[in-house]
């Protein structure tokens, strides 16, 4: 049984979705090659190759796979997918953009999101944002999967894989990169980090939640989300949304300030190790979940915070 | 140019879904039905192109059973020209929906499919990059803005750390998110009007198509809960613990 993990990365180096996807490949078989389909990517093959477990890297580099554009990122998959059993990629929006495609050219399909490994044909999924756990078997031949990586701890490093370089597919040649923009900032990722600060709509406007959330989120050394209602409402931007159609997020201790705590927002984070909730509301359903509460008025509360951390 | 826009008849999205006593499923009898809320953003967003001069008719599918014919009303009622459903009692997966897919556009010959990026019943993602790839089709997937300027089309997506902007060759596949548009509700007469529209009826094999499911569902269960904490009084407290009891400062 060989697996091949389709890495995440930004050709210089390598995301940890790869190596949390990396511990849900490695309940399924123990033959993991990793694949880095990038531009200028040697730098994120030889972190693939440092993970333990992975016992080959196949970095394939072209123009078009730079931003891994979906069509010709899945014709390189497909092109690769005869000498594997199982085809696996972390549930990031690059996966979930490409899985799809490569599981309906090998006629397969897809389960997406996977939060257990059962057997190596049997996984758990979550379904209507998490609010049922689905157990499914898949009757394929070859299994494409995509996994929920806030569920799996991600892989040591301790291994030494060669790197293999592989052609790229040809580009079917039906789109092309024009930009990114993308978030700049010096904070952990959503996805990655330890600690997450979440504001919801009771912040009020974007001023109040960059004056509120940020120093503490800077005090804490931690990442930013957002509801989907202080998101819509204008105050943050959307790749900070946490939820089910945002990121799906487990850190060490989240913290929700003024989120009322929806079924949408629950389903996004309520794998947290610690959750704290802060609303004046107490009532509100993130208390639910939380482990510990705090019930008062957020911009009170959140200076005094800053102080105390 | 037509638009094909696919929709699909799920749980409302407010309604908290319950698992059957015996876990072979979530309980549907007598439960409130409604569009996909990501499909009404992919009809929004063909009427608007149509509005635009950008495209002659909209044309809407569903597969499912007899009951989907509510759905296809309902985007009727929003504007789109006419309907088709697909019927089958079949519980459909992504790849036989889109292998149905696949022969609607064969029959119609659209120069554009929108569907909404996932259904809130499955949670999937799947459908809409799975038909662009038996298509041989560009797709776009996750869409916020979505540009047609001849036979290119621009998208902008909405990715992991931000936006990806991507210029499609079209005819292309379109997968609409959030923030596309906020789609419009239908008006009473429009409503009326619907009723009076077109709408096919055909069925899976009409279009060749094989919609077997290939996962077998073993249980369906309830998550884990999560209790219920304690509430404190007052920042040292919360801080206190969080270092002391917690251990995660």
């Amino acid at each position: 049984m060989t697996i091949l993990l389709i890495a995440e990365h930004d050709n210089a180096s390598l995301s940890d979705q790869t190596a949390k996807a990396l511990s849900a490949a490695l309940q399924i078989g123990s033959d993991v090659h990793v694949l880095v389909a990038g531009k200028g990517a040697k730098g994120a093959a030889d972190a693939a190759a440092k993970l333990k477990g992975v016992t080959k890297v196949l970095l394939a580099e072209a123009d078009e796979l730079a931003e891994r554009l979906a069509e010709p990122t899945a014709a390189l998959v497909v092109s690769l997918a005869g000498a594997y059993d199982t085809i696996i990629a972390p549930a990031t929006s690059s996966g979930k953009n490409v899985a799809p495609r490569v599981a309906a050219l090998l006629d397969v399909a897809q389960v997406s999101e996977i939060i257990e490994v059962v057997s190596p044909d049997t996984f758990k999924r979550p379904i209507y944002a998490g609010n049922a756990i689905q157990t499914v078997q898949s009757s394929d031949a070859k299994k494409v999967i995509t996994v929920r990586t806030a569920s799996f701890q991600a892989a040591p490093e301790g291994g030494s894989a060669a790197v293999e370089t592989v052609k790229a597919a040809a580009n079917p040649g039906l789109s092309t990169f024009v930009e990114n923009k993308l978030s700049d900032t010096d904070r952990p990722e959503l996805t990655s980090a330890k600690i997450i600060i979440s504001g919801g709509r009771a912040l009020g406007s974007a001023e109040k939640f960059q004056e509120v959330i940020l120093p503490v989120a800077d005090k804490l050394g931690a990442a930013v989300g957002a509801s989907r209602a202080a998101v819509d409402a204008g105050y943050a931007p959307n790749d900070w949304q946490v939820g089910q159609t945002g990121k799906v997020v487990a850190p060490d201790l989240y913290i929700a300030v003024g989120i009322s705590g929806a079924i949408q927002h629950l389903a996004g984070m309520k794998d947290s190790k610690v959750i704290v909730a802060i609303n004046k509301d107490e009532e509100a359903p993130i208390f639910q979940v939380a482990d510990y509460g705090l019930v008062g008025d957020l911009f009170v509360i959140l200076p005094e915070l800053q102080k105390a951390l | 140019m037509k638009i094909l826009v696919p929709v699909k008849r799920v749980v409302d999205a407010n309604v908290k879904v319950r698992v059957k006593a015996d876990g072979s499923a979530v309980e549907l009898a007598n439960v409130k039905m409604a569009m996909n809320p990501f499909d009404e953003i992919a009809v929004e967003e063909a009427l608007r192109l149509k509005e635009a001069g950008k495209a002659e008719e909209i044309i809407v599918v569903s597969i499912g059973p007899q009951q989907a014919q509510e759905t296809l009303r309902t985007a009727l009622a929003m504007g789109a020209d006419r309907a088709i459903l697909v019927k089958t009692d079949e519980q459909t997966e992504p790849l036989g929906v889109a292998k149905v897919l696949k022969g609607v556009v064969d029959a119609e010959q659209p120069g554009l499919v929108i569907l909404g990026k996932q259904a809130i019943d499955d949670d999937s993602n799947q459908t809409g990059q799975m038909l662009a790839a038996l298509l041989g089709w560009a797709q776009g997937t996750f869409a916020s803005k979505v540009v047609l300027d001849g036979d290119k089309a621009k998208v902008t997506r909405e990715v992991d750390g931000g936006l990806q902007t991507v210029e499609l060759k079209m005819p292309a596949i379109i997968t609409a998110d959030l923030r596309l548009n906020q789609p419009r509700y239908a008006s009473l007469p429009n409503i009326m009007k619907a009723k009076k529209k077109p709408l096919d009826e055909k069925s899976p094999a009409d279009y060749g198509a094989d919609v077997k499911p290939r996962l077998k569902v073993l249980k369906t269960e309830e998550p884990s809960g999560r209790k219920a904490g304690v509430k404190v009084k007052s920042v040292a407290e919360l801080v206190d613990k969080l270092k002391n009891e917690a251990g995660v400062l």
